[in-house]
């Protein structure tokens, strides 16, 4: 198998874009629209948020259990530069492959059923036949044979689907983060949190412990069921359209959040959403947890009045220890002066969509 | 909460009476912690086997009844013989861990990679509270971090301790300290 | 929330025993049925009679593949109704209502070596765990205690299939199954699961801890059918209805009767999804599930209504 990612022969409708060094990411004027904006109101408070994962309106991220966008290709094609600096950011403990099994059976008959014009899969029993047309992969493999596959299950993918996937083995009344790839995060580091179970990975949370918020949403995630996936957003801000903030690498990246001026907010500070969605897994009777990334520029969202005003709202009345642990105290100020034409004090209607 | 949740507690020794046997991993002073708790119970002490770091030459420590005693000179090699008997232990034994932060962080990840869960390991902080760190850059570890902010002895980057900590690799994370402002590092305060 | 459920078609309905009757159940309507994990159990809807009862039956190991589902259902001499009606009533052909599987038993992946410890029909979910630790190499025994080789389900089937790691321990045969002398030799790291009369989970468990295992390495299929009482009334305060609680019936199923919806997912006790908050209680709680703690049933203001009841005049639910 060759991962082709020669974009010359890919459709069309994919962009040639970077996440790194000229950073040419952009959204075309369909992706703004169907952006997913996280706040629903003007204020944020941290809350699980949590609804099912039902179909959303059609041509929404939501509108599918898994989202192809325009940036599927390019963000491949990072996520194979990150995995070829750092392999640790691709773990799965030994007793993970059951559910590593299931995580590539719930993707691939997904990502077929709802983008037959770019994926296909034919089963013969466990005889499966895998093609990914936009990445140029014809692939004949035994389910439940590693050794048919070039990487593990998990690996060979996620390596083919957009958002970052962790896999969360259950017992002890607990869920262990025991398998994961994560090379499109918020500043933290699969491999400093492999094996942590749900209380101790959002252990660095500020404000939610005391709130109990994480012992409840455990206590919830316990009962996930079969055929029964749920969702929530979480944002933060990100300097450049950088998809891999690690830990790993914030020595290299951190210093982006110095460089913002009055004159670059527009293109240089996006607002970064992420949209995670929960499956129980039915051989393994592990959950998957999938945290996709949207990004989207200053000037791209103010596009949306609405969401500017509320935008502006929101970032000027968050807590500074919020602000600090989502890493904005840099640029926050600077952000807001931009924003601040963009908010008339007009009220805003309810609801994340733009009116 | 001040506590950080995946900051772990270490507690006190607490042998069981039914265990049917007890597995000790001790470093130094720590051993005082062990003979405190086993003191008055000779019968759990006839089926302990103790593994000790301790300078060559140095005595069996007084209070050990009939425990089987055995004396390592390095924190390493004394791990390594607590996992060779940890790899022989039946179910029923109880393990025991104490000595100083970084010993409990790196002993403790031991006995969970050989499936010790919950009650079947109590533990004791004896001796001072160095933390052993990761740096998240490099993955290099770093044993006995008194004070934080401090350079990376692997990579060099100047490097806070994260109140974040994993017990699969027994160390807390230690991140870029400057990343923002080359060169400009908090006051450092001692652990 | 309650499970997705999927309507099937019993396509296979075999007496495996004199007293165990092995049903294998087929999608009706085309829809996938997803593969099972190891020690799951589907919520089978049954109409008998005229009544609607919801019994949580353990999958089966041919169910592990998915596709199609296997249940083995022991006749019971104090069915309420549930078991008579399979045994007696159900006829290849019949279509029958079933959850998507739920997992309250599940094995602890992380092991060194696995001891499974069966009783009677409580092998369902032990044989299940057993074929998925052979398909997947790791380490475990099997241990199945019967009556007899004849009352004994799928005893040849697993003696071929696990050969060497298996024990049979039949009473015919005044063969007994001792659990102290099992538990001393296992490594450092292994786990224990064991399903079968109450009885003998208590005893298979004060064997164990004897021999000084820990809490966190011994595990037992908890749920159980609800046991009957004395009638009860219940008002649900949200929905404004009322009814009594009948002597066979759980207080869940008297509610689901008069058309409220309430959550649920083993039916049995132990998940606690079917929580409720009690806004008043004419009598004392008696409380049957193995989900709250003590100092929650102490609190008197929650009660999960799969097994537990009132002792008294009438119970007011917010629901």
């Amino acid at each position: 198998m060759s991962l082709a990612f020669d974009l010359s022969r890919t459709p069309s409708f994919f962009r040639d874009e970077t996440f790194r060094g000229d950073f040419t990411f952009e959204n075309s004027p369909e992706s703004i629209r169907r952006f997913p904006f996280p706040f629903d109101r003007d204020q944020y408070m941290y809350a699980v948020n949590i609804e099912q994962h039902m179909p959303g309106p059609p041509k929404s991220a939501t509108a599918f259990p898994i989202d192809i966008d325009e940036h599927y290709v390019a963000e491949m094609a990072d996520r194979a530069k990150v995995l070829a600096e750092d392999p640790l950011r691709c773990q799965s403990l030994p007793h993970m492959i059951t559910a590593e099994w299931d995580l590539l059976e719930l993707l691939m008959t997904s990502m077929a059923r709802d983008y037959p014009q770019w994926f296909s899969l034919h089963r013969d029993g466990d005889r499966w036949h895998w093609v990914n047309r936009p990445l140029g992969i014809d692939q004949r493999f035994t389910f439940g044979d590693a050794a048919t596959l070039p990487y593990g299950p998990m690996e060979y993918v996620t390596r083919q689907c957009q958002g970052d996937f962790c896999l969360l083995d259950q017992r002890d009344d607990n869920l262990w983060l025991d398998a994961g790839i994560v090379t499109s995060q918020a500043d933290w580091s699969l491999d400093f949190d492999l094996g942590m179970n749900f209380i101790e990975w959002h252990g660095p949370v500020p404000r939610a412990h005391d709130m109990g918020i994480f012992e409840r949403a455990l206590k919830f995630l316990l009962n996930l069921q079969i055929g029964r996936p749920i969702r929530r957003l979480n944002w933060t801000m990100t300097i450049n359209p950088r998809l891999d903030t690690s830990p790993e690498n914030y020595h290299r990246w951190g210093i982006d959040r110095t460089t913002v001026t009055p004159e670059n907010v527009g293109d240089k500070v996006h607002l970064r959403v992420e949209l995670q969605a929960l499956w129980r897994l039915p051989r393994s009777n592990a959950i998957v947890f999938s945290i996709r990334c949207y990004l989207i520029k200053m000037r791209e969202l103010v596009t949306v009045p609405k969401w500017g005003r509320r935008f502006h709202r929101v970032l000027r009345d968050l807590p500074a220890d919020l602000a600090d642990y989502k890493g904005l105290t840099n640029y926050r100020a600077t952000t807001l002066e931009w924003l601040a034409p963009y908010d008339d004090g007009a009220p805003t209607s309810p609801g994340f969509f733009p009116d | 909460m001040s506590e950080i949740t995946s900051r772990p507690i270490w507690g006190k020794l607490d042998p069981a009476d039914q265990a049917s046997a007890h597995l000790v991993c001790a470093e130094g002073h720590g051993i005082e912690a062990v003979v405190a708790a086993f003191a008055g119970r000779d019968g759990l002490l006839s089926r302990a086997t103790v593994v000790h770091v301790a300078p060559v030459g140095a005595a069996r420590p007084a209070g050990l009844g009939g425990a089987a005693y055995h004396r390592h000179p390095s924190r390493a090699t004394a791990l390594t013989a607590f996992r060779a008997h940890l790899a022989r232990a039946k179910m029923g034994t109880q393990v025991h861990l104490a000595g100083s932060e970084a010993f409990l962080d790196e002993a403790s990840a031991v006995a969970v990679a050989c499936g010790i869960v919950g009650d079947g390991l109590t533990t004791e902080l004896s001796g001072p509270a160095t933390r052993r760190v990761q740096c998240v850059h490099c993955k290099g570890m770093m044993d006995e971090v008194a004070v934080t902010p401090f350079a990376c002895s692997h990579c060099g980057i100047n490097l806070t301790v994260r109140d974040h900590y994993s017990r699969r690799l027994g160390a807390f994370m230690g991140v870029c300290a400057d990343a923002e402002a080359p060169g400009v590092l908090p006051a450092a305060s001692r652990f | 929330m309650s499970a997705t459920r999927y309507t099937v078609r019993v396509t296979e309905a075999e007496a495996v025993t004199p007293h165990v009757r092995r049903l294998r159940l087929e999608p009706a309507d085309g829809a996938a049925l997803p593969p099972a994990s190891a020690g799951a159990h589907t919520v089978v809807t049954l109409e008998a009679n005229g009544r609607t009862l919801r019994n949580s039956y353990s999958l089966t190991a041919p169910s592990l593949a998915g596709g199609a589902y296997e249940i083995a259902v022991l006749r019971s001499p104090t069915s309420r109704g549930g078991s008579r009606f399979v045994h007696e009533r159900l006829r290849e052909g019949d279509t029958l209502s079933v959850s998507a599987p739920v997992n309250l038993f599940p094995l602890h992946r992380l092991a060194r070596h696995h001891v499974l410890v069966a009783g009677g029909i409580g092998i369902t979910p032990i044989a299940a765990m057993a074929e998925e630790l052979s398909r997947l190499g790791a380490s475990y025994e099997l241990h199945y205690a019967v009556r007899s080789e004849a009352a004994g389900a799928f005893c040849r089937d697993l003696e071929a299939r696990h050969a060497s790691r298996m024990r049979l321990y039949s009473s015919e045969r005044q063969e007994r199954l001792r659990v102290r002398e099992i538990v001393p030799h296992q490594p450092l790291g292994s786990h224990l699961y064991v399903c079968g009369p109450q009885r003998m989970i208590d005893a298979v468990f004060a064997d164990a801890r004897a021999a000084g295992w820990p809490e966190a390495n011994l595990h037992a299929e908890r749920f159980e059918a609800p046991a009957g009482g004395d009638p009860f009334a219940v008002r649900l305060a949200r929905s404004g209805k009322s009814t009594t609680v009948g002597e066979h019936e759980s207080l869940l199923e008297a509610i689901e009767r008069i058309g409220v919806e309430a959550p649920y997912l083993c039916r049995g006790g132990a998940c606690g999804e079917c929580i409720c908050d009690v806004i008043e209680a004419d009598g004392e709680l008696d409380h049957r599930d193995h989900f709250l703690s003590p100092e929650e049933r102490r609190a008197g203001d929650k009660i999960m209504i799969c097994m537990s009841r009132l002792k008294g005049r009438e119970l007011v639910l917010d629901l």
